[in-house]
């Protein structure tokens, strides 16, 4: 009966009235963190953090890093969609491209960037080159699976029925193979932005001058522990105002979808 | 029957169609011969795995005979033609488009469009009493008026011929008696050729002038049986003496290759 209660109750909370209990939460696990002796070094609290971020403002270099990094990540993942659009859809078509790249993408996919960083530089050289080549590839693996995905499982239905319907195979790829594959286009452009972040420090490694994934590396040789930790939710941040940016996209784009994906 | 001509619409003529599969070749149908007749209703019975969609999908032109021909007004079906409208049992609605876009597509098709494809389409949404849910997407529809609004579609491209997949085989028995009154309905106004498969004996002897009936695997035509019945045919029709005749006599013939099937 108890849990009954509790349940109905819980599921009477809005979500945004949830987001704000989850957040507090957080705080309070991070409170305690900061206050216990095995953790706090790693972790120091709120006041600590704010200061850290805004001594590296006062530095000058905090609009740099981010500067840098979000150049890095959008160039990286543009050039990823870029290439990856054409060669799912190549891979979909024609079995030779399909049977030849697919094990390559499945290869690759497996290894840490890190591991091949400094195989990358060997060949492009320090600077922005490199770490765009390195999210490039990062971005293009995990979105050409998921668009591939996406053609192979058009509705085969969905095509025969506008074959009937007097479709030419323009207006089939148009208005029907198009359409039926934006959802995982999507997808894989939430996907990418995700993979675009999580590479950056190892597209930092590269020896960049200035970004977030370097600077936590830099600061790490001195231990200062608080602007490391104010870094790592600033990616964390940009993560997630990404990826909302995306779903109000896909909302607005394929809302039309059966099944939502999460 | 009043207004019936005797023009041959479709000659299903010498049918042969084998699918190589990973246990070797499997004969989907074999020589099967049919005449079909311009304002004909067809039903199609058989159990499952007779050849009775593939039969459909050679007329439709989207699979290809191994040998044989299918003619027509008299021309060989080499590919899908806007002569031939088909409905398919999963609907087959763009799910992105709306209920109306959906039907404006078909007429887009064939060159109409803006303004002029937009009324049309009402007009056909009209005809499955469907105008409200113009602007819906299909998935907030239920399964009887997603196929509604196929069927609306496939007449927006103006067929000759409709191919009918087992269009009601989804649907819960009321939905199915309800959409098989409206396509009796529209089909007595309009006496469209249609040639639709069913595994329901009762929906093809309420809707069809003959029925079709096919053995199991490998398909051949079986038995042809004409349906007496007039029109208006009713739900009640299903009571008359008549028709539980038919549909003994038909039953058994199907049964019969139910039976071979599970061998």
């Amino acid at each position: 009966m108890e849990t009954k209660k509790k349940k109905s109750l819980a599921s009477r909370i809005p979500g945004k009235v949830w987001l704000v209990i989850s957040i507090a939460a957080l705080l309070v696990v991070w409170y305690l963190l900061s206050i216990i002796p095995q953790t706090a070094r790693g972790f120091p609290n709120l006041v600590l953090t704010v200061q850290g971020l805004l001594k590296m403002i006062e530095r000058g270099v905090f609009w740099q890093d981010i500067s840098s990094s979000l150049i890095s990540v959008f160039g990286g993942y543009a050039l990823g969609f870029i290439i990856a659009l054409p060669v799912a859809i190549l891979m979909a078509w024609y079995v030779p491209v399909r049977n030849i790249l697919n094990p390559w993408i499945q290869f690759v996919r497996n290894i840490p960037p890190l591991a091949y960083v400094p195989l990358i530089v060997i060949v492009a050289g320090v600077g922005r080159r490199p770490q765009i080549i390195v999210i490039t590839i990062a971005c293009f693996l995990t979105m050409c699976v998921t668009i591939y995905q996406g053609v192979v499982n058009v509705d085969e239905t969905l095509i025969k029925a506008a074959r009937v319907l007097g479709a030419s195979d323009k207006d089939i790829f148009i208005r029907v193979i198009a359409p039926a594959t934006l959802p995982f286009i999507l997808t894989a452009v939430r996907l990418g932005a995700s993979v675009a972040l999580t590479t950056l420090i190892a597209a930092e490694s590269t020896g960049a001058i200035a970004g977030l994934g370097m600077r936590i590396r830099a600061l790490n040789q001195t231990y200062d522990s608080a602007p490391m930790l104010a870094y790592v939710i600033v990616i964390g941040l940009i993560g997630v105002a990404l990826d909302n940016i995306i779903k109000l996209l896909e909302r607005k784009l394929t809302g039309w979808q059966e099944k939502r994906e999460i | 029957m009043a207004g019936e001509t005797r023009d041959l619409k479709l000659k299903i003529d010498n049918v042969r169609k084998v699918f190589n599969t990973r246990n070797g070749e499997m004969i989907a149908l074999n020589g099967v011969n049919l005449d079909i007749y311009e304002n004909e209703f067809i039903c199609v019975v058989g159990p499952s795995g007779c050849g009775k969609s593939t039969l459909l999908n050679i007329i439709a032109g989207l699979t290809e005979a191994t040998s044989g021909t299918v003619y027509c007004n008299g021309k060989a079906v080499t590919g899908t033609g806007t002569d031939r409208g088909v409905v398919f049992q999963q609907y087959a609605l763009f799910p992105w488009l709306t209920v109306k876009k959906n039907v404006m597509f078909a007429l887009e098709m064939r060159g109409i469009k803006g303004k002029q494809a937009e009324e049309d389409a009402m007009k056909y949404l009209a005809k499955v009493q469907l105008e409200k849910f113009a602007d819906h997407y299909p998935k907030e529809l239920s399964g009887g008026m997603k196929q509604r609004v196929a069927i609306a579609r496939a007449y927006a491209a103006d067929p000759e011929v409709l191919l009918m997949d087992e269009p009601f085989g989804a649907l819960d028995a009321q939905t199915r008696t309800q959409l098989q009154s409206e396509l009796l309905d529209t089909w007595e106004k309009d006496r469209k050729t249609c040639f639709f498969i069913t595994h329901d004996v009762d929906e093809a002897i309420i809707l069809a002038q003959r029925v079709i009936i096919m053995s199991a695997r490998p398909g051949r035509i079986k038995d042809i049986v004409d349906i007496d019945i007039p029109y208006p045919r009713t739900q009640e029709t299903k009571m008359s003496p008549r028709f539980l005749e038919l549909k003994n006599h038909i039953w058994s013939q199907v049964y019969q290759e139910y039976l071979e099937v599970r061998k």
